[in-house]
């Protein structure tokens, strides 16, 4: 079997009484689009917020690209690969596209912000996602809209070579063309043989671009499927809780 | 010319003409910067020179200068806090600990002045890095913080100096800063040197792009700034140059302050427009979790923040002891709130993530102006507070109505 870029073990997290994952086990492979999927409040974004380091968990074992690894702050996670892109984006509104990219990652030349470099590669970026809809790489973020705002997270991820790139309800904001730009980029990242997380809730974007399906109910894995041996009824059936392939638990 | 590697503008294509009319439109939009402050001291500058025969005198023309370096100096250290959407209300009071600390040592246990000096600037260290633990890493709001040593450093200082104790400075080397002047050449070489580093920054950024493959400005641009550089300083310098006396021994150059002051705010802009540290402030001011997320060690760099602020609150604070000659219990108690005005007058945002040091600068130097101005026509000290107390307000209009409409843009989307 495969080595998985990540996989985690016996995953749990509360937030003082509440427990919000229950030890889950889950992986992600490289060159595989993993959706993850569930309902609102099933703990998607808590359990990757763990593996972005911005809220480690509990308990439970991470292991990258086969080691055990410990991933407590952003700097851990992007030390070994790790890139998110959040459901709140996190842009900082008062910078430029540019700056917004490299923020935590600034080029130097000399002790000083390479500004030309970073503005090149932000653009050479941008352009690989076929980004039209932007005037100008130096654009405040503040004065984009939220599509826009969408295609510069995500760019910003391609930036690093990353080894993992987790996708919080990329397409959520997004209209048609946008939605359908994003899903491609999403499979050539994937086909670059990066590993790609993508949590959503509209299913047929999911069974477009993943090649599996884990369902999050209530803080456990119930399910770990390979989109080409389910469909759609089967995959609500797991997200409301109607089926459960723990069998009881 | 070679055609451009991109097709996503970087908005510093165009001719001159191109780059005017966008700089029109950002103005438009709400972002506008210092300019209404260079208006207002365009504006305030008129008025009294209509109404004083003595405001446009070479000696007050460079009164002037001497009186705002303190302010500048004050306003430009609260920069970096209020970048972060912090304050540092107690920024005064640290000079005046610092300064207390200084002529102690002096006084007191003998020290030279070199030794007592880095003493102060320690003990600003020491306090900016204790304001930004409790505030950073203890989660204090600065507001409360920068209060209680607003009031406890009041109390500091008189405990280090006694009941009304006032002391006086004699270290030449202190009181030459606001007294003496640069020579008359050396004022000259300050205007080449300052338009000389304009353009070396300016080349060295095009170089850059250049090789990057990337679009330049009209180098036109660089041209005009650097002139405007060598027009306006170059007045200015000839308006210090002459004799300003008003006896027999000739009184001439540019104050030792000005150069320092701009040396000062040119190693403090570098820092917040071309180094990491400076990038992470604003990221931080604009938004502390999204740059938390990017790793940037946020906890670490406020501390740095109200470190660097208390910095150079001490340089404010030794400047003050040049200008009056003495050290004493009250030193830097009300300058704060004007510190605060003038970065608001000039553009500085207290919501965070924007502002420059120029901005602070050139607010700082619009309420100096109201002080001397209205001080010359003999008005009551209470009418200074109103005016300066209406410019803020004025102000703190123009900013929030640019706040409305580049809101109102968001809203769009
Ligand atoms: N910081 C927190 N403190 C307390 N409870 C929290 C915190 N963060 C999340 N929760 C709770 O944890 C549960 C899971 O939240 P999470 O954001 O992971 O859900 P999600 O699956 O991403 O949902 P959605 O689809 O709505 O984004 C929710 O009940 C939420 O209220
Ligand atoms: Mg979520």
């Amino acid at each position: 079997m495969e080595v998985p870029v990540v996989e985690l073990t016996g995953i749990k997290k509360s937030f003082g009484p509440v427990d919000v994952l229950k030890g889950i086990d889950f992986a992600a492979y490289a060159g595989k689009v993993t959706a993850l999927v569930g309902d609102n409040g099933a703990g998607k974004s808590t359990l990757i917020k763990g593996l972005a380091g911005v809220q480690p968990y509990d308990e439970g074992v991470v292991r990258f690209g086969g080691a055990e690894v410990q991933i407590r702050d952003p700097r851990e996670a992007s030390g070994l690969g790790i890139e998110v892109v959040y459901q709140d984006l996190a842009l900082c509104e008062n910078l430029d596209i540019v700056q917004n990219m490299f923020l935590g990652h600034e080029e130097l030349r000399t002790g000083t912000l390479h500004e030309a470099a970073m503005e090149l590669q932000a653009t050479k970026a941008l352009q690989s996602l076929s980004v039209r809809t932007v005037k100008s790489v130096r654009q405040k973020v503040s004065s984009l809209s939220g599509g826009q705002r969408q295609t510069v997270a995500i760019a910003r991820s391609i930036l690093r070579e990353a080894k993992l790139v987790i996708l919080d309800e990329p397409t959520a904001a997004l209209g048609v063309a946008q939605t359908e730009q994003v899903l491609n980029l999403v499979r050539r990242l994937a086909d670059h043989g990066v590993a790609v997380i993508m949590i959503s809730h509209n299913l047929s974007d999911v069974f477009r671009v993943a090649d599996h399906i884990a369902v999050l109910y209530l803080g456990r894995m119930t399910a770990h499927l390979k989109t080409t041996e389910t469909d759609h009824s089967e995959v609500v059936a797991y997200i409301t809780g109607a089926k459960s392939q723990e069998g009881g638990n | 010319m070679t055609t451009p590697v991109t097709t996503i503008a970087s908005g510093q294509e165009g001719s001159l003409k191109d780059q005017f009319d966008a700089y029109l439109l950002r103005l438009k939009a709400g972002d506008m910067g210092s300019l209404p402050a260079i208006a207002a001291t365009v504006l305030l500058a008129l008025l009294f020179a209509k109404l004083s025969p003595f405001f446009f005198t070479n000696l007050n023309f460079t009164n002037l200068f001497v009186q705002s370096a303190e302010l500048i100096m004050l306003s430009s250290a609260l920069v970096f806090v209020i970048i972060l959407a912090e304050i540092d209300l107690a920024a005064g009071v640290t000079a005046g600990v610092a300064m207390a600390v200084y002529i102690t040592l002096i006084q007191s246990k003998g020290w030279a002045w070199v030794p007592a000096l880095i003493a102060a600037f320690v003990t600003g260290i020491v306090i900016g890095w204790v304001i930004g633990f409790l505030v950073a890493k203890v989660g204090v709001p600065s507001f409360v913080v920068t209060l209680a040593f607003f009031l406890g450093f009041q109390g500091m200082q008189l405990v280090l100096l006694g009941e009304g104790g006032v002391y006086r400075v004699e270290q030449q080397p202190i009181l030459a800063i606001m007294n003496n002047n640069i020579p008359v050449w050396a004022g000259w070489a300050l205007v080449i040197v300052s338009a000389a580093l304009l353009g070396v920054l300016g080349i060295w950024d095009r170089s850059r792009r250049a090789r990057a493959g990337l679009v330049n400005r009209p180098i036109a641009i660089l041209f005009i700034k650097m002139g405007a550089v060598v027009v306006f300083g170059g007045a200015g310098v000839a308006i210090m140059n002459q004799d300003r006396s008003q006896g027999v021994i000739p009184i001439q150059g540019v104050p030792i302050v000005v150069p320092i002051t701009l040396a000062v705010l040119f190693v403090g802009s570098f820092v917040l427009e071309r180094t990491r540290f400076g990038r992470h402030l604003y990221a931080i001011g604009g938004n502390p979790e999204a740059a938390r997320r990017a790793g940037i060690k946020v906890t670490r760099i406020r501390i740095w923040a109200f470190i660097v602020c208390a910095v150079l609150a001490v340089i404010s604070g030794v400047f003050h002891a040049s200008r009056i000659g003495s050290v004493d219990g009250s030193a830097g108690h009300s300058i704060v709130l004007e510190g605060v005005a003038a970065a608001v007058v000039g553009g500085v945002s207290l919501f965070g993530g924007r502002g420059k040091l120029a901005n602070a600068a050139i607010g700082a130097i619009v309420i100096t102006m109201i002080d001397n101005g209205l001080g010359l026509l003999q008005m009551p000290a209470g009418i200074n507070f109103l005016v300066a107390g209406g410019v803020l307000l004025l102000a703190a209009t123009i900013d929030a109505g640019a706040r409305k409409r580049s809101g109102s843009s968001l809203a769009r989307v």
